[in-house]
């Protein structure tokens, strides 16, 4: 699933605050369709950021969280042209990851 | 007898008399009428502002809709409309060769009143009349594809303001004047019209919803609703609308949806696009 990823990470002082934005289906596995079948659970487990070379944030995420789910947090470090990793892993095993810079 | 004749008589008048002379519609009238009654009743709510809706109406959730904005969650329907855009029909033509100016900074131009068919098209009948034209299906009006590409068209208009034209054509003046009455109409078992939620309560709480000013109240369309979790086209909005009096929800295309939303985006005219918009 290329593409899915959304992030905008914004250095002020010593900290940087990241958003970001993922397009994933979420499905909780309790949810029936229009003919009354359970639609499978097909949600992230795993979300990561990196920066130089340590993780920085991880989200371990579940059936509760909602579709493409909306994340915004803030860590210390991280200046203006840093790069920054982003990337997610589901229960189905799919993937997918994005570089940007801090800005 | 002579009251059967009567009575007689006054049905054939009922039924013979569809169209309407200009002086009973006066479009322009009731524009100045509604503009007036919104901006006395919010008068510290600058004139543009009225198309955020809700959140025109309440601080606090202006706030969340600000925050919600830096990521808007209608972004990927956007991008989604985008390239259907860029993507010719089978027959090697694309949605640039239906619409004015390539189909880009036209959506506040809709709904227009087309005196070839007599009919009034939204965006959304253009989009499929375009489809169709090209040999290709029609879209489902209220979801999915057709928001997708309705979100594309108004986020290439945003800022511009509404332009809504009632041609001096008596079928248009009836449109017009078939909308304002669906507005005010009530229906459903909550015995609801669009008037009494949104021109009586603006700004009120319905259960946990603020309800948005009627003027202004288009220019937002197609929206990203929270309670849907996805996008939905005003043909959407209003079915939800009427299921929400527990009224009949009125199939996609019918002309009394097209009539009201002629009528709403004229009342809007001047007012800018600030759609795709976001609602919780």
């Amino acid at each position: 699933m290329a593409g899915t990823i959304r992030v905008r990470a914004t250095a002020s002082g010593d900290a940087t605050e990241v958003q970001s934005l993922i397009r994933h289906p979420m499905d909780s596995g309790f949810v029936k369709d229009a003919k009354g079948e359970l639609i499978p659970a097909h949600h992230i487990e795993v979300v990561q950021f990196e920066h130089g070379g340590k993780t920085v944030f991880t989200a371990l995420w579940g059936p509760a969280v909602s579709k493409d789910p909306y994340l915004k947090f803030s860590f210390k470090g991280g200046k203006a042209g840093d790069e920054l990793k982003v990337s997610w892993v589901d229960n189905k095993g799919a993937s997918d990851s994005l570089v940007t810079k801090i800005q | 007898m002579l009251r059967k004749t009567f009575m007689a008589a006054a049905i054939v008048a009922c039924t013979a008399a569809p169209l309407l002379a200009a002086g009973d519609v006066d479009p322009q009238a009731d524009f100045k009428a509604f503009r007036k009654y919104f901006t006395e009743r919010f008068p510290k709510v600058p004139l543009n502002d009225f198309v955020n809706g809700p959140y025109s109406m309440d601080e606090g959730l202006r706030k969340q809709w600000k925050a919600i904005d830096e990521f808007p969650p209608y972004e990927f329907a956007v991008e989604q409309g985008k390239q259907m855009f860029a993507t010719p029909f089978k027959n090697g033509k694309s949605y640039a060769d239906c619409f004015p100016n390539k189909g880009i900074g036209i959506r506040q131009m809709y709904p227009m009143f087309d005196t070839k068919t007599g009919k009034v098209v939204t965006l959304e009948l253009a989009v499929n009349q375009c489809r169709e034209a090209n040999g290709e299906k029609p879209f489902d009006m209220a979801k999915d594809d057709m928001a997708a590409i309705t979100a594309y068209m108004a986020f290439t208009s945003r800022g511009k303001p509404f332009d809504i034209k009632i041609p001096d054509d008596p079928r248009a003046l009836a449109a017009y004047k078939k909308g304002e009455e669906y507005f005010y109409s009530r229906r459903g078992q909550l015995n609801f019209s669009c008037a009494s939620c949104h021109v009586q309560n603006p700004g009120n709480h319905i259960r946990t919803e603020v309800l948005a000013p009627a003027l202004g109240i288009t220019a937002a369309l197609p929206i990203y609703r929270s309670a849907w979790g996805g996008m939905g086209t005003t043909t959407r909005r209003f079915q939800t609308c009427n299921a929400q009096v527990r009224g009949e929800p009125l199939p996609a295309g019918d002309e009394d949806y097209s009539a009201v939303e002629y009528f709403l985006s004229y009342m809007s005219n001047g007012l800018p696009i600030s759609g795709p918009g976001a609602r919780p």
